[in-house]
């Protein structure tokens, strides 16, 4: 019997979305069974990794096969749903699905700077949006998406945010490296221009010094400005 | 009316408002003349002074910086004042830049969680029906004695208990007869129902303790049942054997004539 389609029958008869672990306590618990089969006793330790291989192979497979269902993982729980083209005929079978409104825009933006660096506290959020936050803070926590994760190290320890696995289930997402562009977002540094950030001719528009990338401080010539040949000895 | 503001919602803050400007200028965020923005940003903020439109405080500082930039686009660089504890390096032209590079990055994010939160409404999981073969309720308890119930119903008393040391003197609202109406609706639409929920919104002993009469009348009269799912558990109340015969509820009334005067069970609270 192959792992996979052990697996593949765990999920499809189960009542909620499955971990690893409770998927690797079912293989462990039908190989305790009196009088269970070697074949069912060979899978009473699979390690964790070989499960999610495993899981992750069976996915593609659904993938490939492209049928109008699909594995996925959310929040770290394996289970089969359907593709989203199929909505319409859904809703008509089982109704709307009991979801809370829509985000708002702010309240989505908001969202998306704790995501993606959380932990965070509201001024580094105020900081990026240039509002405030309180609101939209207030839906986050009322709906469950997001929740106090610790305190800031600096001045007043200031509380910090995160995510919850609620988030990633209203998203549909496996862990928050599953966060559309996650590398660039969470590490985001904002490149310098190499170019002047503005330039309008006639007025005086030098970019300073430090604008330049390979600015070494003292004096430097100025790239653009008719006005002006050198930029001012600091 | 002239303290009517409409709010201005449209945009979120001043950077949504500056995006936007750049949007429709058509430029890269890093080579937008940022003199140009200013003025138009202003003009914006002109605008919606003039609609009466409430305009945020965030508004107005960014202006400030706008103008703070554009100020010192008019100088050259070796003219200009060397901002005290301006640590060298702090370019307002490069801090609003960054800040705008920034917050376009997590607007782009925002956009891809709509989606993402639109395509998960349209996503159904699999939900199978329970297996037939593992039934998860017991068989109800039907059991349950008179001193339970008794039990049952002091603990909905002690929630007066306090109120009644001040004692107000008020004519009964409410008979037996009423109760027992009341509760053979309440069965015939929501059974089984937890005992505590009968007692729902309650306002006064008497009315409890009519209703706890109402109850027992019922339960003797087999049109109610008492019983608990397990031992200790809630008690709940569903219909008794005696009400199919009896169920339309015009039909109850008759029992009424033998309810106990509600007078006679309340006059006395500490018997």
């Amino acid at each position: 019997m192959e792992l996979k389609f052990i697996l593949e029958s765990l999920l499809f008869s189960a009542q909620k979305p499955l971990s690893v672990p409770e998927l690797s306590g079912a293989l462990a618990a039908a190989a305790e069974q009196e009088g269970a089969d070697p074949g069912v006793k060979a899978f009473k330790k699979v390690r964790e990794s070989d499960l999610t291989a495993a899981l992750e192979q069976l996915a593609r497979e659904h993938e490939e096969a492209k049928r109008s269902y699909r594995l996925v993982c959310v929040a770290g729980a394996w289970q089969f749903v359907t593709q989203p083209e199929f909505g319409p005929w859904l809703r008509a079978l089982v109704g709307f699905k009991a979801r809370p409104p829509r985000l708002s825009q702010p309240a989505l933006e908001t969202l998306a700077i704790i995501a993606y660096r959380q932990p965070v506290t509201r001024a580094d959020m105020e900081q990026i949006r240039g509002v405030s936050v309180d609101g939209v803070m207030q839906t986050l926590l009322e709906r469950g998406l997001v929740e106090q994760v610790g305190r800031a190290e600096v001045v007043g320890h200031p509380m910090t945010y995160g995510t919850t696995s609620l988030f990633l289930g209203y998203f549909g997402l496996r862990s928050l490296e599953d966060l559309p562009a996650a590398d660039e977002l969470r590490k985001m540094v904002v490149e310098r221009s190499a170019a002047p950030v503005t330039a309008d001719p006639g007025l005086a528009t030098a970019p300073p010094e430090q604008l330049q990338p390979n600015a070494a401080g003292g004096v430097q010539p100025a790239e653009t400005g008719d006005q002006r040949k050198e930029a001012a000895p600091t | 009316m002239a303290d009517y503001k409409v709010k201005f919602e449209v945009f979120e803050g001043p950077l949504d408002l500056l995006l936007y400007l750049i949007r429709k200028e058509e430029v890269d965020i890093y080579e937008v003349n940022l003199t140009r923005l200013a003025t138009q940003f202003i003009e914006y903020i002109e605008t919606m002074r003039v609609l009466d439109l409430e305009i945020a405080g965030e508004f107005l500082v960014m202006a400030a910086t706008l103008m703070y930039i554009k100020s010192r686009e008019l100088l050259p660089a070796d003219q200009q004042v060397e901002v005290e504890g301006e640590e060298e390096g702090e370019d307002p032209r490069w801090e609003l830049i960054r800040q705008l590079v920034e917050y376009k990055k997590f607007k782009d994010a925002a956009a891809q969680l709509q989606v993402l939160e639109a395509e998960q409404e349209n996503v159904f999981p699999r939900r199978p029906g329970k297996p037939e073969f593992a039934p998860d309720t017991l068989p109800p308890r039907p059991e349950v004695s008179l001193f339970d119930l008794v039990n049952a119903v002091s603990v909905v008393l002690k929630r007066f208990a306090r109120r009644e040391e001040a004692r107000e003197i008020f004519e009964d609202q409410w008979t037996v007869s009423e109760k027992i109406e009341q509760l053979m609706r309440l069965i015939a639409e929501r059974a089984p129902l937890k005992f505590s929920e009968l007692f729902e919104g309650m306002i006064s002993r008497s009315e409890v303790v009519c209703t706890f009469l109402a109850l027992l009348e019922l339960i003797r009269l087999r049109q109610l049942v008492a019983f608990q799912k397990e031992a200790f558990g809630e008690i709940e109340i569903g219909r008794g054997p005696g009400a199919a015969a009896t169920s339309a509820p015009g039909s109850v009334a008759p029992l009424t004539e033998s309810a106990l005067c509600p007078q006679s069970a309340v006059g006395n609270p500490k018997s």
